[in-house]
């Protein structure tokens, strides 16, 4: 069994508690689309296709980086020679991932200059009011996960040892569930909105 | 100080439970046909829920006393748990079932029975802080209201249009409301502004106003009576004001209101 | 570490104990990241709060009782709302608004919850402080500043929202048009209840991580004591609840700022104003509230069950009755609690199908509730009562938790709400479950842990006049709303002026004096809390002869909780009315053998 992982768990309870809201925000969305006869629908920019590749990827590379973490943890079993040379790899990797993510909040901003571009506002319909709810909530999200793989790199370079990779474990479930959401998002938006 | 608590409980059960049953402070007659049905109801569960808490109550003071007298003894309850359990159950569940069949039958005759073919419409509004009641007049077709023309200076409070509108020219607009008595009434109604509810308790009668709905209700009164209708929906700061009479008049009574009413 | 070919995600946590003791005074009382100190802060916060709130309960009930008369010094207090405190129509909605904002928030939700479990679960688990102790300590500063922007409606011109703890919108969505407070004060008592949402979702983070994964070896989780269990299960349905009332005040926020309308129709005309929304559903609000709102009550009452059922064993000197059934029971009502929303609803237009879904699992709810009352009885029966403060509130708990339940057998069924909604019949239930049982349940644990926290004894004289005084003052107070109510009497008026309501003044003015009355019952425990705290005798470890670990520490406890020892438990919380070397229970750390041979105090 497992020795129990207060961070692990804490991150579950975490991505719970958004689920729970998401649900919350799509179940208004729902509602609010069968009380008015006025639903405009919005055609979605296709950034934000290229945005849901983008944070995919950052997602892969992240676990790109957490492979090629060395030291007593590297679960490939490679000698230490081999090690100090990969070790220098994950922090390639993991920049890469922060500068996706990165892209991701860019492409999103310019998702939004888009329809705003083309009259769609928060308050202008319904349909927009929810279109932006949605998408700036996950961007908040994604922000704070930004913040967190800042925090987990810190740890790392501390050199913590198991505390940060858990720490780094922890955060990268955290932002597998943010490409989640947003893949879910985007049917939900390609779909209704 | 045990025994006085149960002493104390016992008393505070037992007066509770007579201020209750002697009904000196008790629901007014009602003058509605389903006022037998749900007054029914409402006694059964008295009494259901008036024997559980006074057992309850006398359970607690009886072991209490036993358990602070000085030949207490530990004693585990007989048959532990289960047998609780599944007493519990039992009673309770077979009640709620009682409750819910019932139930269901009074509140199907309240709301999903749709209104009688002859009821009388009437066009209810409620708007910060009064209600208004609309008739359809002698062609016996409601005008269609206008948010944006309402002017309550003028006495338009349904935003009616007469001059564009035939139907609306001869709706009689009235603050209070007036029915005959023994004919069933259909109420449509809505808000003008935030939520209201509409509350006549001798009707056994409450629904909610919601802003952008537009929600029927029915009853037939019984009886001549002369009551108020109050608003039970927080709706601002006249909210404890807010009322209307609601007159159950005689057919000839309602007949000859109605006609003053055409004239003016 | 001794799994070196551990994988990178099962590696052993560090102790959860990162951080060292802290020196500074700062360290120690303000910004600290001891679970103990932040329990007594969010205790020291609900009293703060239920102070104020029951202060601004005496205004309402004074206003009720003489409609006429200016309550007096009111008018030196709030010159502007209540000039020569002559209380207006909209001062009293205000007030009403603000009484259930805050005794629902920041009494019943933090008090029995945060702070009791905050200060007892991780030494109940055996834990040396709770998972994340940072965001321990930041879920207590951010319910404080909720707790600050809220008060501060009442520092703003036009005051506080009249809307209710509900803020059923369109009243509270349209804006100051609606009435008086409406704007800037509505607008801050949902950013206060945003914040407020944040601050709890991390305290259940702490709860549910440190509840599965910091328990002491030996600790399972069927051995864990029932307060434990009732704090773990108030943190998963908080986690839900907190999760979408965030979400309803965003909207809300969004709707009265923004210009959004997700829940205002169209065609609305609010003083003369036709307002520019359209296709909202006030509904919506109605749903996504009392999706909240319903298991908020039971965030509420389950704490308190779980604080009866850890002392009543105690003090009955014998094992609680059937405690898988009592967990098992929570558990379902828990579950339950997210089915039954819409019994707040019955009237408000939804479909009349769905009142009928509603009610039955509401109905359902009260056979557990049932079955874990009849525990207690069963429990109590055949005992050897010790008869102090804190089993006499467990007592009275189980008295009012039966009349309040009780009453909301009535309010289960639509047809018979249909005439009860909205009355005094409603306040009376609401009051006897939540303001009364849970307060009491708050109360219990007070004298109970009270020991633990400060190392002093509280006066046991004090406390049992507290007790008296409140248990005939609550009956008294709240017995007479049902009446009210099924007299017709309407809730929310700031007097009666209807015709058929006129009768009932003389029954007000008796529930005022027993409110009166019953607030000045209240003296007597802040007197015995000071008193005690300042000059209570010092405590013993174990002053009740207790089994489960907090007792097993020293009173108060030494910052790391046991003293660098790891506590190893071989036993359940439920060894009462068992022979030992202790007397008659055996402690959740005594050795396996039952003849244990440590004695302690």
């Amino acid at each position: 069994m497992a020795p129990p992982n207060p961070a692990r768990t804490g991150v579950w309870v975490g991505i719970g508690a958004v689920i729970m809201s998401f649900a919350a925000y799509t179940s208004a969305m729902i509602v609010r689309q069968g009380t008015t006869p006025e639903w405009h629908h919005i055609a979605l920019p296709p950034i934000l296709y290229w945005n849901a590749l983008v944070l995919v990827a950052s997602s892969v590379t992240l676990e790109l980086a957490r492979q090629r973490i060395g030291g007593p943890f590297d679960r490939l079993g490679r000698t230490p020679a081999v090690q100090a040379a990969k070790s220098r790899e994950w922090q390639f990797w993991y920049r890469i991932t922060l500068a996706l993510s990165v892209g991701f909040l860019v492409g999103q901003f310019f998702a939004w200059r888009r329809l705003a571009s083309e009259g769609v506002y928060l308050a202008s319909s319904p349909s927009g009011s929810f279109f932006y709810v949605l998408t700036a909530l996950h961007a908040l999200h994604v922000l704070g996960g930004i913040g967190a793989l800042l925090y987990a790199l810190r740890c790392l370079h501390a050199d913590d040892g198991p505390r940060s990779v858990n720490v780094l474990g922890a955060v990268a479930v955290y932002w597998h569930f943010m490409a989640a959401l947003w893949v879910y998002l985007l049917v939900i938006l390609a779909l209704w909105i | 100080m045990g025994k006085l608590f149960a002493a104390a409980v016992t008393v505070i059960a037992l007066v509770s439970a007579g201020i209750f049953l002697s009904r000196v402070w008790w629901l007014p007659p009602d003058f509605t046909t389903l006022g037998k049905d749900i007054d029914g109801q409402l006694v059964e569960t008295m009494i259901f829920t008036g024997v559980l808490f006074v057992a309850a109550q006398l359970a607690l003071a009886t072991f209490v006393w036993q358990s602070t007298s000085r030949t207490a003894a530990i004693r585990l309850f007989p048959g532990g748990p289960m047998p609780l359990v599944a007493t519990a159950s039992a009673i309770v569940g077979l009640e709620i079932l009682s409750l819910v069949f019932v139930g269901t039958k009074v509140w199907s005759k309240i709301f999903l029975a749709p209104a009688e073919a002859n009821a009388l419409h009437i066009d209810v509004q409620a708007g910060q802080f009064a209600f208004y009641f609309r008739y359809p007049g002698p062609d016996g077709k409601f005008g269609v209201p206008h948010p944006d023309k309402i002017d309550e200076g003028n006495s338009n409070f349904f935003g009616l249009d007469p001059q564009n509108d035939t139907a609306a020219r001869d709706d009689i607009v009235s603050a209070s409301l007036v029915v005959p008595v023994d004919q069933p009434v259909l109420l449509t109604m809505h808000s003008k502004d935030v939520g209201h509810s509409l509350y006549i308790p001798q009707l056994r009668l409450q629904q909610d106003f919601v802003p952008g709905l537009v929600i029927p209700v029915h009853f037939t009164a019984t009886g001549l009576t002369k009551t108020e209708i109050v608003c039970t929906q927080l709706c601002g700061l006249g909210h404890y004001n807010m009322k209307a009479y609601l007159e159950v008049l005689s057919r000839p009574d309602y007949d000859k209101w109605l006609a003053a009413q055409a004239g003016q | 570490m001794d799994n070196v070919s551990a994988s990178i995600t099962e590696l052993p946590p560090a102790a959860p104990h990162q951080h060292a003791a802290p020196d500074s005074f700062i360290r120690k009382y303000v910004f600290s990241l001891d679970h103990k100190v932040i329990g007594k802060q969010y205790l020291g916060l609900g009293l703060l709060a239920v102070c104020t709130g029951m202060f601004l309960s005496w205004i309402m009930r004074y206003h009720l009782a003489f409609p006429d008369k200016p309550v007096p010094l009111i008018g030196l207090i709030a010159p502007t709302f209540a000039a020569g405190g002559v209380i207006t129509p909209e001062f009293y909605l205000q007030l009403m608004t603000m009484h259930g904002t805050i005794m629902v928030f920041f009494v019943l939700t933090t008090a029995p919850f945060a702070g009791f479990g905050n200060f007892v679960l991780p030494l109940q688990v055996g834990a040396e402080d709770m998972a994340f102790p940072r965001f321990n300590m930041m879920s207590f500063w951010v319910t404080f500043v909720a707790f600050a922007v809220l008060v501060a409606a009442f520092f703003v011109p036009d005051g506080p929202p009249l809307s209710g703890w509900t803020a059923y919108a369109p009243l509270s969505a349209v804006g100051k048009s609606s009435g008086p407070g409406e704007g800037l004060g509505q607008s801050l008592w949902v950013v206060s209840i945003a914040i407020f949402c944040i601050g709890q979702l991390l305290g259940s983070l702490n709860f549910i991580a440190t509840t599965l994964d910091l328990r002491a070896k030996g600790m399972t989780l069927a051995r864990m004591p029932y307060s434990t269990w009732a704090w773990f299960i108030t943190s998963i349905i908080g986690l839900i609840a907190f999760s979408v009332l965030l979400p309803a005040c965003v909207l809300l926020l969004l709707d009265r700022v923004a210009g959004t309308s997700f829940f205002i129709p169209a065609g609305l005309v609010v003083s003369d104003a036709l307002q520019p929304h359209s296709g909202g559903s006030a509904l919506l609000w109605q749903h996504l509230f009392w999706f909240f709102g319903h298991p908020e009550v039971y965030i509420a009452i389950v704490p308190g069950f779980g604080i009866i059922s850890t002392i009543l064993p105690a003090v009955c000197r014998k094992p609680h009755l059937g405690p898988r059934v009592l967990i098992a029971c929570q558990l379902a009502i828990a579950g339950l609690s997210y089915m039954v929303w819409g019994h707040h609803m019955f009237l408000s237009g939804m479909s009349p199908m769905s009142a009928t879904l509603f009610s039955v699992p509401t109905l359902i709810i009260t056979i557990p509730a049932a079955i874990i009352t009849l525990l207690w009885l069963g429990t109590i029966y055949g005992s050897k009562l010790r008869v102090n403060t804190a089993a006499l509130f467990c007592l009275g708990f189980v008295s009012v938790f039966v009349t309040g339940g009780l009453s909301g057998f009535f309010l289960s069924q639509p047809s018979i709400d249909t005439y009860l909604h909205g009355t005094y019949f409603v306040v009376g239930h609401f009051h006897f479950v939540m303001g009364v049982a849970a307060m009491f349940g708050i109360f219990a644990g007070t004298y109970f842990w009270f020991p633990k926290m400060f190392g002093r004894m509280m006066n046991e004289t004090l406390g049992k006049w507290h007790f008296a005084l409140t248990f005939l003052g609550v009956y008294a107070t709240f017995m007479p709303m049902h009446w009210l109510g099924l007299e017709g009497n309407v809730r929310r008026y700031s007097s009666f002026p209807s015709d058929y309501m006129h009768g009932s003044l003389a029954l007000h003015r008796f529930i005022t004096a027993a409110a009166l009355f019953l607030g000045a019952a209240q003296l007597i425990f802040l007197v015995n809390l000071l008193w005690s705290r300042l000059r209570g005798p010092a405590a013993p470890d174990n002053p009740w002869d207790a089994t489960s670990l907090e007792w097993s520490t020293t009173s108060p406890p030494p910052f790391d909780n046991f003293a660098g020892v790891h506590p190893v438990i071989s036993h359940g919380p439920n060894e009462y009315g068992v022979a030992s070397a202790r007397g008659d229970y055996i402690m959740q750390t005594d050795p396996p053998s039952a003849a244990a041979s440590s004695a302690v105090a």
